[in-house]
């Protein structure tokens, strides 16, 4: 019992972590531009594709994860100049309309370039085995995802904390006129930002095409956990976004591990085996639901907006 | 491009013009047949649709434009998963489209919403995939043929494969909604003993780990999956991936598809799938069939494309049986029900009082095959002759 409950932490922190890549951009997003970007999970899916493609194409995993990373970011800065850019000023309902349309836009452009069956993308020969960890094995890819993860949190608690460019976004996400006021050029700032979020993305769609189907609409589940995510996390932090992604990673993988088990000894059987499945899966959203009761501006807020 | 202007046309596909290169008009004494072929073609589901519409030009454009030595004309829907808009598509193909006949038909939700409408308007339905059980049962019509199966065969026979091992130990994996607790039911109807641990994730799971640790803290003598599409591609490169595949037989239905395969690569190589066919399924019927599939669409055919390159030869011969006259209901139904031709099954079709096939069901094991692609092999044939478990509550004769 005790090594499964390891496995599932550790699945836990790895759902984490990839939510984290997801939230950080769009938190980052929502919070400066207070800008609803619907269309983030289709990056994370072209991410994905790119990834899928530039690995096949060169027969490297790590020059795939590099071009693919840079191809996303490039989609999202066009997306960002073309489209986005002109939705700054309007209201959130515009935004959500236009992001979604997008959504759809991507879902449509990947089966025509790519066709309709999923994508396939191996895991790189030297991530295929498992690793032997506490008396248990667990695959080293998902390790590896894991590292990548906490790798990607402490360099944005690096870039936002301690250089110029994180300052300005701390300021971005506290007062954005006046850091406009002070001549900074808000354009480009959100453009970097867009550009940043998007590479994150896009890196979270490199991570998992070895381990998901790559196909249309791949991103559009993972969305909805990143909203959870981003909302517990207090919309705009990068801190809550990190702390509220490994949460809700660890409650959806414990909880839709450990639930039924508990409910099958506290209740009747075949009302636990039908109940208990569908309540785990709901875990991640009832958790949301007590937070924004509790704490409606999210777990770790920013301060003084 | 003549493929091409199949794939694309969404409407009116006219293949008895187009066949001969639009060019001789139909003498006017022979009726021309209408078909109405519905599907899902667009999303994530439609490479499954579009492998049954291949395979239904194929025999037809094979034909000269025929089936049954009368010109066909076949308009192509897509249901898009939706049961509304397959609803309103049939009343457009029986009003407007005037056809005699529908086939097709992927998913079940889609063959529940319509399989009645359609039959009370006394037109054919011949199904070439989905078979619901009430459909199979109490609710089974002299209209409805199926060229496929009961929903719950395909697991039946891996059940049936596991009781057979002497697995003492079985974990079910299944989504949480209804065709889940169908399949997972079918496999229990033939493994007759309680699995150790049945786990129901949502249908819209794609980290499959948390059940996969619980299959590894179980170490079970097996494990029997029904993870349709997506869903299954992300399964079995998991599975895979926590070096489960060399531990613990993998046993599957409709998961490890043709249209899945090639998605999964080396991580679906020694899985189990149960079915009634495979590309290297017994008779001359069937080499023809993958050999012409092959060099046509230059891919191995999925048992959608084999369910409807039945559907196509079965209405060929009862087309020819009654002349093209499908006015006289009764005479083309018992024309249907005789099926005589030469079946991609290896063996001739038989079918039940509920015109749903009397079938071998086998099992196959996904191996490489000499171009370096995953095929399905055949390993074993667990069920003779088997009939459905739903037969019986239908009052046909």
């Amino acid at each position: 019992m005790t090594s499964l409950f390891i496995t599932q932490i550790l699945n836990g922190l790895q759902l984490g972590v990839l939510l984290f890549l997801l939230a950080a951009g769009l938190t980052l997003v929502f919070g400066i531009m207070d800008f609803v970007n619907l269309a983030h999970g289709s990056l994370y899916m072209l991410g994905a594709y790119f990834a899928a493609v530039a690995t096949q194409a060169t027969g490297s995993f790590v020059i795939g994860l590099i071009l693919a990373v840079i191809a996303t970011m490039l989609v999202g800065v066009i997306v960002d100049r073309l489209v986005l850019s002109g939705l700054y000023a309007r209201g959130h309902l515009d935004q959500v309309l236009a992001t979604f349309g997008l959504v759809l836009f991507f879902n449509e452009m990947v089966i025509i370039f790519w066709g309709n069956s999923p994508l396939y993308a191996e895991v790189p020969e030297a991530l295929s085995g498992t690793v032997p960890i506490l008396g248990i094995n667990y695959p080293a890819y998902r390790f590896m995802i894991i590292a990548t993860g906490l790798a990607v949190g402490v360099f944005l608690w690096w870039l936002i904390n301690r250089t110029r460019a994180g300052m300005l976004i701390r300021a971005g996400a506290s007062d954005a006129p006046m850091v406009s006021a002070l001549g900074v050029n808000i354009k480009l700032l959100n453009t970097a930002i867009f550009a940043l979020g998007a590479g994150l993305a896009g890196l979270a769609g490199v991570m998992v095409a070895p381990i998901f189907s790559v196909q249309s609409g791949m991103g559009d589940s993972v969305l909805i956990q990143t909203l959870v995510v981003i909302i517990v996390g207090g919309v705009g932090s990068i801190r809550g976004a990190f702390y509220a992604a490994l949460i809700i990673g660890i409650v959806d993988t414990v909880g839709r591990a450990f639930l039924p088990l508990l409910m099958m000894q506290l209740m009747d059987p075949s009302v636990a085996a039908a109940a208990g499945p569908a309540i785990a899966s709901m875990l991640i959203y009832l958790l949301m639901a007590v937070v924004l009761a509790f704490k409606p501006a999210g777990l770790f807020p920013v301060q003084a907006r | 491009m003549l493929q091409q202007l199949f794939q694309r046309s969404r409407s009116v596909t006219t293949a008895a013009a187009l066949a001969v290169g639009l060019t001789v008009a139909a003498p006017a004494a022979q009726a021309e047949i209408r078909i109405g072929f519905m599907a899902e073609l667009s999303g994530p589901q439609g490479p499954l649709g579009q492998d049954q519409y291949d395979a239904l030009m194929m025999l037809i454009e094979a034909n000269g434009g025929k089936l049954g030595g009368q010109p066909v004309t076949v308009i192509r829907e897509d249901s898009q998963l939706k049961p509304p808009v397959a609803v309103q598509l049939v009343d457009k193909l029986i009003d407007k489209d005037k056809v005699q006949i529908i086939t097709g038909i992927t998913f079940s939700n889609v063959m529940m919403a319509i399989h009645k409408q359609v039959t009370d308007r006394k037109v054919f339905l011949i199904g070439s995939n989905s078979g619901p059980s009430p459909v199979a049962g109490a609710q089974c019509s002299p209209y409805f043929f199926s060229a496929s199966w009961e929903n719950g065969q395909q697991a039946e026979v891996m059940g049936r494969f596991a009781a057979d091992k002497g697995y003492k130990k079985v974990v079910t994996i299944a989504p949480n909604y209804q065709a889940g607790k169908d399949f997972v039911a079918g496999f229990n109807r033939q493994y007759k003993v309680k699995p150790l641990l049945e786990l129901w994730p949502a249908l819209n799971t794609q980290d499959f780990s948390s059940e996969l640790a619980q299959v590894q803290a179980m170490a079970p003598d097996a494990v029997f999956t029904f993870l349709p599409g997506g869903l299954g591609i992300n399964f079995i490169k998991q599975f895979n991936q926590a070096g489960l595949t060399k531990k613990i037989p993998l046993l599957t239905a409709s998961t490890t598809d043709g249209i899945g395969l090639p998605a999964m690569g080396d991580a679906a190589l020694g899985v189990l799938a149960g079915t009634f066919w495979g590309p290297d399924t017994k008779g001359e019927a069937n080499a023809k069939f993958v050999r012409d599939f092959e060099a046509k669409f230059k891919r191995i055919p999925s048992q959608y494309a084999a369910q409807s390159y039945e559907a196509a030869l079965l209405l060929d011969s009862a087309i020819r049986k009654v002349n093209g006259k499908l006015d006289d209901h009764e005479a083309f139904r018992q024309a249907l029900k005789a099926a005589d031709f030469d079946s991609i099954r290896g063996k001739p079709l038989r079918f039940n009082n509920n015109q749903f096939p009397i079938q071998d069901l086998h099992a196959f094991e996904v191996v490489k095959d000499d171009k370096g692609r995953n095929t399905l092999k055949t390993i074993a044939t667990p069920m003779v002759d088997a009939q459905d478990a739903f037969h019986e509550q239908c009052p046909m004769k």
